[in-house]
């Protein structure tokens, strides 16, 4: 089954075209890596995705329903979450209080002026479950903007999982970490992946990282999609190559 | 001193704890008044129903036009919020019939409250009426305390630290904002219906944006991040223009100063530094 089903989509600003006619779709349970150099339009793309700005034209559907002109907050609500590249937390709260606050928008606790006990200890409990998935636990009464970088973006991640998603969108998971924090968020996300069966899009540069992780990559430039494939596909693919590797390697 | 008390936390409800400054709360103050007055004078004399026509009045008004200030943010929001301020200003300095005008609405006075078993005198007993109104203020202080603890009042703390987050997590911003003014604006209405029932008298430069000005004033410098710095705020204020009023006319430079000096150095307010300085 697809859960998300993207046709043609194209975005403009005035005479930029940032995303040119890609397609993509995802199946459950899979793991697509969205990479290319800078300008590509990856988060544009996300952007797209996520429901920040509608295409200008094109269709996206998410778990078979067509979700193109839905804003942000619907598409949580049937169940898509994001992280952003720069890293999106309330600071002045603890990390239990950033997440829980994700618990109870997502069990429909948003418009309640009152919430009773049974209730509070089931979100308490989805709150340190999910603390526990990315080792947070220790640090649950800590202020999140008081965190290590790696720790803060971990607590996003938290954020996202707490909704329960279908469909984990991460933008550039490990930008700005270094070489032990990249390992950890690695192999969380891959434990998301692997062990939890969530179905997740990222957009990444590292391409360590790509290359351990993702099931499908697809590769962006100027707007278009240059290929996707298996890793092993995309390595020996000589467009994406000279587009893209190339200049990396 | 302590409806006043009320009001600034009722602005602070929305200002400190969702994170948007409304320019024109003072409208919704003096609605609220006005609302009494004229239940009292024209419609009934029952007390609870002036207070209650009185948060009425300025909650619906507030929850109208909160639909169309919902969208802008930050000095739009100020701006358009003073903008609607002062229609309501105008309308209550205009139509004299109705408002007396330039001098205010008189002629009415608030009543014994009838409990069926005893009637409790507030009119001429000042004790009484005190602990009326301070019954009152712990019922709204509560009320809002109440909502700020509830997962509603989670999603306005979190829409005040970030927007965009919050939008990303399932919440539809414009509307938590919105119930949060109407909300706002129902608290304040009752404050004002109160500071009517207090003085027998209702005063359209209570609607003026410079009320506004000076509820900002009170959160902001008791620390609008508390929910009790907004009372201490609009305590020091009050005592500060009893005492300053009496000795000069300049009064307002002297309170303007001390503003700029909590603004400065305590950027958390009087209530946040004595709280820091405790710790």
């Amino acid at each position: 089954m697809k859960v998300l089903e993207i046709k043609n989509v194209t975005k403009r600003f005035g005479n930029l075209v940032a995303v040119r006619d890609v397609s993509l779709d995802v199946g459950k349970g899979e793991l697509c890596a969205i990479i290319g150099p800078n300008g590509a339009g990856k988060t544009t793309f996300f952007n797209l995705i996520s429901g920040f700005f509608p295409p200008t034209s094109g269709s996206i559907a998410f778990d078979g329903r067509d979700i193109t002109r839905l804003a942000t907050h619907e598409r949580v609500t049937l169940g898509m979450a994001r992280t952003f590249q720069i890293t999106e937390i309330f600071p002045e709260l603890t990390v239990f209080q950033n997440v829980r606050i994700a618990a109870e928008v997502a069990g429909g606790y948003r418009l309640r002026p009152w919430i009773n006990r049974s209730e509070a200890a089931q979100i308490h409990a989805r709150v340190e479950e999910t603390l526990h998935l990315v080792s947070l636990e220790s640090k649950a009464d800590r202020l999140v903007g008081e965190l290590a970088h790696g720790d803060q973006r971990a607590a996003e991640i938290a954020m996202a999982l707490a909704l329960q998603p279908h469909l984990l969108l991460l933008d550039e998971p490990t930008a700005g970490m270094g070489d032990q924090e990249t390992y950890q968020i690695t192999q969380l996300i891959r434990r998301l992946h692997r062990d939890s069966n969530y179905t997740i899009v990222l957009i990444e540069h590292d391409m360590r990282v790509v290359f351990h992780l993702a099931d499908r990559i697809c590769v962006l430039d100027q707007g278009r999609m240059l290929g996707q494939g298996t890793p092993k596909e995309i390595a020996a693919n000589e467009t994406v190559q000279a587009a893209y590797l190339g200049t990396a390697a | 001193m302590l409806v006043l008390g009320l009001a600034a936390m009722s602005l602070n409800f929305l200002l400190g704890f969702t994170g948007v400054l409304s320019f024109g709360h003072a409208a919704y103050f003096g609605l609220g008044a006005y609302g009494a007055g004229l239940t009292l004078k024209f419609v009934a004399a029952s007390t609870p129903l002036a207070l209650l026509s009185g948060m009425l009045l300025g909650g619906i008004c507030g929850a109208l036009l909160g639909t169309l200030i919902v969208r802008r943010r930050g000095v739009y929001f100020a701006m358009v919020t003073i903008a609607f301020g002062q229609v309501f200003y105008y309308i209550a300095f205009q139509w004299s019939s109705l408002t007396g005008g330039d001098d205010g609405l008189r002629g009415f006075s608030r009543q014994p409250i009838d409990f069926g078993l005893f009637k409790l005198d507030i009119l001429s007993n000042a004790n009484n009426f005190y602990y009326f109104v301070l019954f009152c203020f712990a019922l709204v202080v509560a009320a809002m305390g109440f909502i700020l603890r509830s997962p509603f009042g989670r999603t306005m703390i979190a829409i005040r630290e970030n927007e965009r987050r919050s939008r990303f997590l399932g919440i539809p911003v414009e509307r938590h904002i919105w119930i949060a003014f109407s909300l706002s604006c129902f608290f304040m209405g009752f404050a004002g219906a109160l500071y009517a029932l207090v003085n027998n008298f209702a005063d359209p430069r209570g609607l003026h944006y410079s009320q506004s000005g000076d509820f900002v004033m009170m959160a902001v410098m008791g620390g609008m991040r508390s929910f009790w710095g907004p009372l201490l705020g609009a305590a020091v204020f009050v005592v500060l223009q009893d005492y300053l009023s009496s000795i000069t006319v300049n009064w307002m430079s002297f309170v303007g100063l001390l503003f700029v000096l909590v603004v400065l150095f305590f950027p958390r307010g009087l209530l946040g530094f004595i709280q820091r300085s405790k710790t």
